[in-house]
């Protein structure tokens, strides 16, 4: 099982919940279980071609999946992982 | 230091056609020509491998004290030279901080005036400086961190034509600013670098070091840091509401690093006791993805660019208080980024 951290925007599609505990080997295979579980959240997190939206990132053990496997990354038990929204400094 | 920069600039003239970066000490005829030629220091404790050198680019020492002056002055010539501003005009700029300061400074000695859009929850001296150097300073709500500052400053600047907004989210002029002057400065100085690692906020450091380098020593990996935003500061209401800066190109980038406050804190406080470099919180976001990096490298040499100092963010304990405390405070919402 790996611990996927919610962020506050999407919160109220997941009854509040900060973090659940989801199985899969992949980011995707994660992805799958929290929208099966959770299908309000619907188009917010993937695009129409079944890609990540581009206004979130999605993290493992705290680096971008975009500069790893994208949603083939790997998985394993006790990851952490987290989305958030895209956000700017400066 | 001089050593490396010979090296550097007699390497590079073999390849290209390259001019030298200005030594660091110098005789200007204005503070403007002071703004870049920062030192670049080898660290000499934080490295958690010791096959592995990191330097660090202090951009404190600009002269308002951030990276954020060469962007500044970059955005304003870039105004200038498309003939988009006068001295009626109101330069408008949406900023979490440094570059409204920097802003502000410039604006000052070339007689224009300046305001900012800056979150309600930033730490007092980044509004005091601002002031200081005349800017006027218009709120945005806190809890929409900088993403809440871009929408009232592009609000406010549809609605009065004497509003003349630079946008460092989406001028080139600032990844610009990187590419002709703080990557040039950085390869020069160290030759040798494999790993280039920033901070990122709206991606023109990133983005302007990160293209320099790419083509003109390749192989070499440029690596984001960002701060993991706390629970206060992500008031959007759905994620379409995010926001990618339009200066932003992901393939420029080899990996993103998500850094944890506390993480950011703890390194920050380590650059003050272990190296004697006294810079700001996203300085220690740098160093915590620098850390990582380098305990997964089997030697080399890593270049940590460090945007500020740490005298803006004093008033928050930054620096002394209880770390618990500190990170409860920036998950409430204390936005420094």
């Amino acid at each position: 099982m790996s611990t996927v951290f919610i962020p506050t925007v999407l919160r109220p599609a997941v009854a509040g919940a900060k973090s659940l505990e989801l199985a899969g080997s992949s980011v995707r295979e994660l992805v799958t279980a929290l929208l099966e579980r959770h299908p309000g959240l619907g188009g917010q997190l993937l695009g129409p071609d079944g890609e990540l939206n581009r206004f979130v990132n999605v993290y493992v053990n705290g680096q971008d999946v975009r500069y790893m496997d994208g949603l083939a990354t790997p998985v394993a038990d006790g990851d952490e992982v987290r989305l958030l929204p895209a956000m700017a400094g400066g | 230091m001089t050593t490396l920069r010979a090296a550097g600039a007699s390497t590079m003239s073999s390849e290209a056609p390259f001019e030298p970066a200005t030594p660091v000490a110098g005789r200007y005829e204005s503070i403007l020509d002071a703004i870049g030629h920062t030192p670049l220091v080898a660290l000499q404790r934080m490295s958690p491998n010791p096959a592995v050198r990191i330097l660090a680019k202090l951009e404190a020492a600009n002269p308002t004290g951030s990276v954020k002056d060469r962007v500044a002055k970059a955005l304003i010539e870039d105004l200038e030279q498309r003939h988009v501003i006068g001295l009626d005009s109101i330069i408008l700029e949406p900023t979490s901080g440094n570059t409204g300061i920097a802003l502000a400074m410039i604006g000052r000695l070339k007689n224009y005036r300046v305001a900012l859009v800056m979150p309600d929850n930033i730490t007092a001296e980044r509004r005091q400086m601002a002031a200081l150097f005349g800017a006027e300073v218009i709120d945005s709500p806190g809890h929409l961190g900088s993403n809440g500052a871009v929408a009232l400053a592009k609000e406010l600047a549809a609605r009065d034509a004497r509003f003349v907004m630079p946008y460092q989210y989406g001028n080139p002029a600032n990844p610009r600013a990187h590419f002709l002057g703080t990557g040039p400065e950085i390869l020069a100085a160290c030759p040798e670098l494999d790993v280039f690692v920033a901070g990122l906020g709206t991606g023109g450091t990133l983005m302007g070091v990160g293209r320099y380098l790419k083509a003109r020593k390749p192989g070499v990996r440029i690596v984001a840091a960002e701060p993991q935003p706390g629970e206060a500061v992500q008031g959007l209401r759905s994620l379409d509401d995010g926001f990618v800066p339009e200066i932003f190109d992901a393939s420029v980038l080899d990996a993103r690093y998500l850094v944890t406050n506390r993480e950011a804190i703890e390194a920050l406080r380590d650059l003050v006791y272990l190296e004697g470099i006294f810079a700001g919180p996203s300085s220690g976001a740098v160093m915590v993805a620098a850390a990582r990096l380098a305990s997964e490298m089997d030697g080399g040499t890593i270049v940590a660019l460090l945007p500020d100092g740490g005298w803006k963010y004093l008033s928050a304990g930054t620096y002394s208080r209880d770390l618990g405390e500190m990170e409860a405070d920036l998950e409430g919402g204390v936005n420094w980024w």
